[in-house]
């Protein structure tokens, strides 16, 4: 299955108009549609559709577990923390809007100064019972550090989960062979932003 | 009555029950899998490999489920009514031929309980008072829905029960008897003696009455699932509810038996091919009571009555009379 049917938003033009009789009036006209549909063995034609269904045997069950639906590229599950490109670090700068901008209120984050006199994130976690994945914190990043991923399977045994820093940053092996995604929804940058990017007056 | 006789008839019995308690189980299975696979979907498919065994899940969850009989039912009532419906149906059994006799060990078995010379009356009597299952248990369940279900079985019962023995009171003049083994000799002589070709309409009409007879879809209204939650089964629970399906299925059963053998030519001549082909049409009626859930809709307890009364009666009185001045 290809993401193509999911992007593809128009609906097809192959309606049509179904021909309906009008409903009959008097006794005659009543008794000639009871001998019609009597007579046109409409019954059978129900059986030989889906006895056809069952012999061309095209399945449309997803056994969900052992095979998933695709999903888009842009849907908004669980969120995750991208590493720099350049270096491998952690995007994230501690700057907190993600906690501020939280309309559900589920974001907590908690920074220190480290060695190096740099801000360092030390507490970083999300209320998942409590996030609506609005996206809002994906959009206000600064950095595109956090964003929301594709892993839809949340459930819980409570209504308060967590996740916390270390699960949403991408793991080193992921990284290291390049198979970090970006994420092409809220918070994005827009493509060929590259070429959109005004000179400022100091390269003149 | 000889002890050899007694012997025989108790192992008969319990190989009737054993087989056919069974064999309601496992066409559960194939009902939901054949349901499925007219719907593109998959159906069972976690117990076991394809889902094989399904039913025995179904049954360790109707045997270990609590018996709950509701505050407000009429305990005594509420508590029989799933054993009138599955009892029943054993007991139309006892006079079916389910196969040609045979000899084992020098010992001539008829595969039948009870040759009784009134065996298709006797069917369609116990049969009959299988309705009264889910009558009794939908006006005991203290329940509207149960009620309206109660409703709907005396509406069936009045309606299908005249079509079904006007539609087979015409065979039943063709053999000159009412046994079942009478009428499977009658058509021994291969398929052009099959009473089908001379009683075409007979045929259907008691095959639609089977339907009503049933409780199956195109006349599934007593128990309508979408319409009045499960009818008389809405209170029910465990093996109380489990003894009305098994009622259910094993009538569909030996309804599909009973048809091949008054108008298919049963068994035929007795032979082991014979009797093959008795358990093809068999297996054919019952994919065919599948079937026709897959594909019909549902009609109104009024259209059923319509049908039966308006249609389906006076079709069964004229096949009557016409068969009866062509014997004159």
């Amino acid at each position: 299955m290809k993401n193509e049917q999911f992007n593809n938003r128009n609906v097809d033009n192959d309606y049509f108009l179904l021909d309906i009789e009008d409903y009959p009036t008097d006794g005659w006209s009543k008794f000639k549609r009871v001998v019609k549909r009597s007579l046109r063995i409409e019954l059978f034609v129900g059986l030989w559709v889906v006895l056809r269904e069952m012999i061309v045997f095209k399945k449309h069950t997803i056994s969900y577990p052992e095979e998933k639906m695709p999903i888009g590229p842009r849907y908004r599950a669980v969120h995750e923390m991208k590493r720099l490109w350049e270096s491998g670090t952690e995007r994230c700068i501690g700057c907190g809007l993600c906690e501020k901008i939280c309309v559900a209120n589920c974001i907590r984050i908690d920074t220190k100064i480290d060695e190096n006199s740099r801000k360092e994130v030390s507490e970083y976690s999300i209320n998942l019972g409590r996030c609506i994945f609005c996206g809002y914190c994906a959009e206000v990043c600064p950095e595109l550090a956090i964003t929301h991923g594709g892993r839809y399977e949340n459930a819980s045994d409570q209504r308060e989960h967590f996740t916390i820093f270390n699960d949403m940053l991408t793991p080193l092996e992921t990284f290291k062979n390049e198979s970090q995604v970006e994420f092409e929804g809220f918070g994005a940058i827009t493509p060929h932003e590259d070429e959109r990017v005004k000179k400022t007056p100091l390269a003149y | 009555m000889d002890t050899a006789f007694l012997i025989e008839t108790i192992i008969k019995i319990v190989i009737v029950m054993a087989l056919f308690s069974a064999l309601a189980g496992i066409g559960t299975y194939f009902e939901r899998k054949i349901l499925a696979f007219m719907q593109r979907r998959l159906g069972p498919m976690n117990v076991g490999p394809y889902g094989v065994l399904q039913f025995g899940a179904d049954a360790i969850k109707l045997f270990t489920k609590e018996d709950i009989i509701p505050t407000g039912v009429v305990a005594p009532v509420f508590k029989i009514a799933p054993v009138i419906t599955a009892s029943t149906a054993f007991i139309a059994a006892a006079a079916i031929p389910f196969m040609p006799q045979f000899t084992i060990f020098g010992y001539t078995v008829h595969p039948i309980i009870a040759d009784i010379n009134i065996g298709i009356l006797f069917i369609l009597g116990v049969m009959g008072v299988g309705l009264y299952g889910p009558l009794l248990g939908g006006m005991s369940s203290a329940n509207k829905y149960s009620l309206l279900s109660a409703a709907r079985a005396a509406a069936v019962f009045i309606s299908y029960e005249v079509v079904s023995g006007l539609a087979i009171l015409a065979p039943i003049m063709m053999v000159g008897s009412l046994s079942l083994i009478d009428f499977n000799n009658y058509q021994a002589g291969g398929i052009g003696s099959w009473i089908v070709w001379s009683q075409p309409v007979a045929f259907v009409l008691f095959w639609i009455a089977a339907f009503a007879e049933t409780g199956r879809t195109p006349f599934h209204l007593i128990a309508n699932d979408h319409e009045i939650i499960d009818g008389f089964g809405t209170e029910y629970s465990g093996m109380r509810w489990g003894l009305f399906f098994i009622g259910e299925y094993a009538n569909m059963f030996f309804i599909s038996f009973v048809i091949p053998l008054i108008f298919l030519g049963g068994f035929g001549d007795g032979s082991v091919f014979g009797a093959l082909a008795l358990f093809g049409k068999v297996a054919f009626f019952f994919f065919f009571f599948l079937w026709t859930r897959a594909a019909w809709p549902d009609v109104r307890p009024d259209q059923l009555m319509w049908l039966c009364w308006k249609v389906l009666m006076p079709l069964a009185v004229i096949n009557i009379i016409i068969t009866g001045i062509v014997m004159m």
